[in-house]
């Protein structure tokens, strides 16, 4: 690792090898977040970062902060609960793909329409990676699952679409090919005052590839490559091309009041009022 | 609300306002909930008084995320409330077990109402004991205080912040439609004369603070998320580290410690109140609404001349096994008034070993029981 002395400040030794599969996009996302995170000279202190269930999940088990493992798809209310209580802190979540949208589909909802300044990072491998290799709402229609033994019928999210219209007010895509992207993307999501949200288009070569004859990790790779686009690109394609193809890039960046200062005000409201 | 007080200090609360005035005196400065009946008005004076102390509340998308911002805010450093009624009571359940494996203290108010599913949402029952036990999955400790009268809902939410501090683990407080509904004396002490316990704090540096390593007690020290101890919390099986284990024994010390943190400390946490129970031969057990009308049953065949007596269960979780089974062996029947199909009196059946007879009195049809008909059931069994 050619950067090994930023990782290493951060890591907790003793929870390596870790858990992950030859081949997994995970890797790739909690090396730039921690590069990201270090960049920011955040109070170390003050950050926190709570996930839920899935492969994507243990990655709180490896860095040296506070951190919190929570229940499938409940890791942003716990966040919530953690933020409001002492809006000091730095609160960064990160989820996969079924943990966010399909079990804990309203609780990101619910967190982006709030807009508390939490960062949501989603590691999208599109499959239940852990439980081996059942289908997720961010499966593409067609695709093969251990539960879609004849292809998935379901339609798919648009999950950057779907925060952007709920209300966060930082969105944006990347992939696990785009390491240099990314940081950048994580940087603006940590710095942004208000719920914040990065989807990461990851490779998971052992269950979604097995199933869906990409069963190298370069093989998936490649097709991450193929079916991935900036907005740039596409822009000028046909209709046709787009199809089953998604956009990299930033799909929201506003800014709005957040949460807790939000109800700092009602704090003073109610203050002024006092207490009988 | 509180608006009528007089010098002494004694107002006249409904009992879910008199819960969240308990709370707050308790030092509770977070809570989270979603609307249920008959448990609303709890969320709804947490909401109008948390603000102008600096407190934050928070109406949660469901009952799930609500119990997980109560453990988040907890963990970030709040004494933390959350208040439901059956249905939501099932909904909390999976981060319920959370909070006892990572042994964050809280406090979960259940209004019962009768069940199953949406039963009788505005009618009473104590439908939930069992639940209260053994809702959330896997062997696990609990403990659960049942309150009769609005002033006990008021010293009881105290004890369940205290408990759940001391003992750092959640503390259900199992009220019924009829006293969270109803409307009674409190007296407000001064805040000087109650006992307010918090969680003991790590007294070594971060470096060697292991956040899962109980202290003689059986209770590990808790530091707060921010205060520079920076950990790992997880719902697996952990260590003191609080990482992932796999090693058997490990998983074993770990689950024997988390479950005799409080068979090891009864003493302090089994609540109960004996009335008439010196000279006795019947002794009603009587837990909640129930045991008001229990009262006034005993007083009534005690000027007939029958020598019956009661025993308040305040706390119900753990069961206090060895004063069942002592009275057992000196009186000859125990009756268990109870609005459910008979829960507790498994337990009273349990621990009184065959010693005397056991007989159950319920009523499912979302109806108190009144003080005359245990008269009549105490009248029909004696004779």
């Amino acid at each position: 690792m050619k950067n090994g002395h930023v990782i290493d400040k951060y890591i907790r030794e003793e929870m390596f090898p870790n858990i992950w599969c030859p081949g997994c996009g995970n890797g790739v996302v909690l090396g730039g977040l921690i590069r990201a995170i270090d960049s920011l000279n955040w109070d170390r202190e003050k950050i926190v970062m709570v996930s839920g269930i899935g492969c994507s999940s243990r990655i709180t088990g490896y860095v040296d902060f506070c951190t919190m493992n929570t229940t499938h798809g409940r890791a942003l209310p716990f966040a919530t609960g953690i933020k409001m209580a002492n809006p000091d802190l730095k609160v960064i979540v990160v989820m996969g793909d079924g943990d966010c949208s399909a079990i804990g589909g309203n609780h990101f909802i619910h967190a982006c329409r709030r807009n508390i300044d939490i960062t949501a990072i989603i590691i999208n491998n599109m499959i239940y990676g852990m439980t081996g290799g059942q289908y997720s709402p961010l499966t593409p229609t067609g695709n093969f699952g251990s539960t879609a033994p004849y292809g998935n019928i379901d339609q798919t999210f648009d999950l950057s679409k779907l925060a952007t219209a709920a209300g966060a007010s930082y969105v944006a895509r990347s992939t696990v090919l785009q390491a240099r992207q990314s940081i950048s993307l994580f940087k603006k999501a940590l710095s942004k005052k208000g719920f914040s949200v990065v989807e990461m288009i990851s490779a998971c070569p052992v269950s979604y590839g097995k199933m869906n004859k990409k069963k190298s990790p370069i093989e998936l790779f490649k097709w991450i490559q193929e079916t991935t686009v900036s907005k740039m690109r596409w822009e000028k394609l046909s209709e046709q091309e787009k199809e089953g193809k998604m956009i990299i890039g930033e799909f929201a960046d506003e800014n709005r009041v957040e949460y807790t200062e939000r109800y700092q005000q009602i704090m003073e409201k109610a203050q002024e009022v006092g207490r009988p | 609300m509180n608006k009528k007080s007089n010098k002494k200090n004694t107002k006249l609360l409904q009992g879910n306002e008199a819960c969240a005035e308990g709370a707050i005196l308790a030092g509770a400065r977070f809570f989270a909930g979603y609307p249920i009946t008959p448990s609303s008005e709890i969320a709804e004076t947490m909401a109008h008084e948390l603000p102008k102390l600096g407190g934050k509340f928070l109406q949660m998308e469901d009952e799930i995320a609500s119990m997980a911002a109560v453990i988040g805010a907890s963990l970030a450093g709040h004494k933390s409330l959350t208040a439901t009624s059956g249905p939501g009571m099932c909904l909390k359940q999976e981060n319920l077990g959370f909070a006892i494996i990572n042994e964050i203290p809280c406090v979960v108010v259940n209004a019962q109402r009768g069940g199953p599913s949406t039963g009788l949402p505005t009618k009473p029952s104590q439908g939930d004991m069992m639940q209260a036990r053994w809702g959330t999955h896997g062997d696990h400790p609990i403990i659960a205080l049942a309150p009769s009268t609005v002033n006990e809902i008021f010293t009881l939410t105290i004890k369940a912040f205290n408990y759940s501090e001391k003992y750092r683990i959640p503390v259900i407080l199992l009220l019924d439609e009829v006293i969270a509904h109803m409307r009674e004396k409190v007296e407000i002490p001064d805040i000087n004369d109650v006992e307010i316990i918090n969680r003991k704090k790590p007294t070594v540096s971060s470096k060697e603070y292991l956040p899962f390593k109980p202290d003689e007690d059986g209770v590990p020290p808790m530091a707060n998320f921010g205060e520079g101890y920076p950990y790992h919390v997880t719902g697996l099986v952990h260590s003191e580290k609080g990482l992932p284990i796999s090693d058997a024994k490990e998983i074993d010390h770990f689950l024997r410690r988390l479950n005799n943190k409080i068979q090891d400390n009864l003493e302090d946490i089994l609540l109960y109140e004996e009335y008439f129970l010196d000279d006795v031969e019947i002794v009603l057990v009587a837990y909640g609404s129930v045991a008001r009308a229990a009262e006034r049953s005993v007083k009534i065949a005690r000027e007939k001349g029958i020598k019956v007596g009661l025993l308040k269960l305040l706390t119900v979780w753990p069961f206090p096994e060895a004063k069942i089974s002592q009275l057992a062996k000196e009186v000859e029947l125990m009756i268990v008034p109870e609005m459910n199909l008979g829960q507790m009196v498994l337990e009273v059946e349990r621990c009184a070993h065959g010693k005397c007879r056991v007989i159950p009195y319920n009523r499912v049809d979302g109806e108190l029981i009144n003080p005359m008909e245990i008269l009549v059931k105490i009248q029909e069994e004696k004779n």
